[in-house]
């Protein structure tokens, strides 16, 4: 395996469905420990790109490589590298929360999978809540099982495709939080939302996937130079709905 | 950070257990599976035996005994759209994703669903049986003969199983996967296993007498009967086992494609 600082590579990525091409000419690159955000509207393209590199879609042309590992020749050393994190909640729902972590922690052969089921529980807030079938939770409890499954075995890089959509503001902020730690841990994330605000939030790099093509690819500040310079304008600042809910939550909140 | 040790490739009996396990939790946290899967054979059973059976010769003094296989037959078919119904409901909930993108073996996936369909019909069938023990069920058959019948139902329902595989997978709903097991409960109708084909028209005769559960249902008869199954024995064999080739060559072929 080659030692270098970048964690995925992508060049001239190219997918069609039924001739309608989806990708065209996709080029960027994801550097090792960073927060990457593919940041596009609905049918840009993202979750195809998600796919193709967590080997679930082979790509028409081009080439992609995660950690290393051919996405399209070798996807076994590509699965051993990465945990993905689809749109929707990946859980299963007959399961109980920790039997649905012992399940992802036996499939991966980790040692004491009880244990890691119960750290996990811990971390994640859902110590109490571990012993009920997964039909009784929330949105935001879901989505929070389902990327403690993902990081079961802590994988090298972690993808997370579109992680707050249809996530209430508590539980979208609860999931930047966590965005946050595993880039603290050194965890490469590679994060695709619609929302310019996450990708702003969270992100190292962001690239701006359009109708297939990526249409711009820097830090915030590169991006933001791209545009005429920010002028001044004194408004009153009135505080927004979502500050207002957040507030009245956080005072009913005993956690 | 971590990657995963390259042991994976080692461990596919592992793998596949845990996904039995998996799935065998959500049978028995859901045991109207098992009640559905009984309750309609078991009512067939008694209709037929209490209510037509009175009407019907079948050159036997005990239609339990005639009846069975069929019956048998029919809970096998109902199993299989649960089968399906569960795989559907993975590829749709996003699970079958993660799975996919995890370093198991992609067999596993499947075996664990196959396996747990052989066990919960295996279940059902024994719930079946004791039925018609209580309503006078009888055979004369010995350990051999009763292994050969367990060994046909168990070819029969993983060949139909392939089929559940190939339904699960291609669906667009959940009522789409369970709907291709009615033609397979409808077939021992039109076939030796309530009544004797002699009696049918020309052309229904034809059919009945040359499609897979007739001489599936004669093998069972006659080895539940304590007989020599003669040569059906050997096309219910081959009929099984070509389904079984056919579907299971099948589903890859669609478990493939939809990976590319």
């Amino acid at each position: 395996m080659p030692k270098n600082e970048t964690a995925i590579t992508v060049k001239g990525l190219r997918k069609s469905y039924r001739n309608v091409p989806v990708l065209q000419e996709v080029d960027f690159e994801v550097e090792k420990g960073t927060v990457f955000a593919l940041l596009g509207a609905n049918g840009a393209g993202k979750t195809t790109i998600v796919k193709i590199l967590a080997t679930l879609l082979k790509p028409d042309g081009g080439s992609a490589f995660v950690n290393g590992f051919d996405a399209a020749l070798q996807p076994d050393g590509v699965r051993r590298s990465i945990s993905l994190t689809g749109q929707f909640a990946a859980v299963d729902e007959v399961l109980t929360g920790r039997e649905n972590l012992i399940l992802i922690a036996k499939l991966r052969h980790l040692d004491n999978p009880r244990a890691i089921a119960d750290d996990l529980l811990n971390a994640f807030g859902l110590t109490e809540a571990g012993g009920r079938r997964v039909s009784t939770y929330s949105g935001g409890m879901r989505r929070r099982l389902d990327i403690a499954m993902s990081l079961t075995g802590s994988p090298a890089i972690v993808f997370l495709d579109e992680p707050t959509t249809g996530l209430d503001p508590e539980a979208r902020l609860e999931v930047w939080k966590l965005v946050k730690q595993l880039a603290e841990s050194g965890t490469t994330v590679f994060l695709t939302t619609q929302y310019l605000e996450e990708a702003e939030q969270l992100a190292d790099r962001i690239a701006i996937l359009h109708q297939g093509r990526i249409i711009a690819d820097g830090t915030l500040t590169q991006l933001k130079s791209l545009f005429p310079p920010a002028k001044v304008e004194y408004i009153e600042k009135q505080p927004t709905l979502e500050d207002i809910f957040l507030s009245v939550i956080a005072q009913k909140e005993e956690r | 950070m971590n990657i995963q040790p390259e042991n994976a490739k080692n461990r596919p009996f592992f793998d596949v257990s845990t996904m039995l396990g998996r799935s065998m939790r959500h049978i028995f946290r859901s045991l109207d599976t098992i009640i559905t899967v009984t309750i309609m054979p078991i009512a067939f059973m008694l209709l037929f035996v209490y209510v037509f059976g009175g009407a019907i010769r079948t050159g036997t003094d005990n239609y339990v005994n005639y009846l069975l296989p069929g019956i048998l037959l029919i809970a096998i078919g109902t199993g299989m759209s649960y089968t399906a119904a569960r795989l559907f409901a993975d590829k749709q909930g996003g699970l079958f994703e993660r799975f996919r993108s995890m370093p198991i073996a992609p067999s596993s996936l499947l075996w664990g669903h196959v396996l747990t369909s052989l066990v919960s019909n295996a279940i059902s069938l024994i719930v079946i049986l004791l039925a018609a023990l209580l309503i006078g069920f009888r055979s004369p058959a010995g350990l051999l003969a009763w292994l050969a019948v367990v060994g046909i139902l168990a070819l029969f329902t993983l060949s139909l199983t392939w089929i559940a595989v190939i339904a699960g997978l291609s669906a667009n709903s959940i009522d789409g996967a369970a709907a291709f097991s009615y033609p397979i409960i409808f077939l021992p109708f039109i076939s030796s296993a309530f009544v004797p084909t002699a009696s049918m028209p020309g052309p229904v005769r034809a059919f009945a007498e040359n499609q897979p559960v007739t001489s599936i249902v004669e093998t069972i008869r006659a080895l539940l009967a304590g007989q020599p199954a003669g040569t059906e024995i050997w096309t219910a064999l081959a009929w099984c086992l070509g389904i079984l080739v056919v579907a299971y060559w099948l589903a890859m072929r669609v478990y493939k494609r939809q990976t590319a």
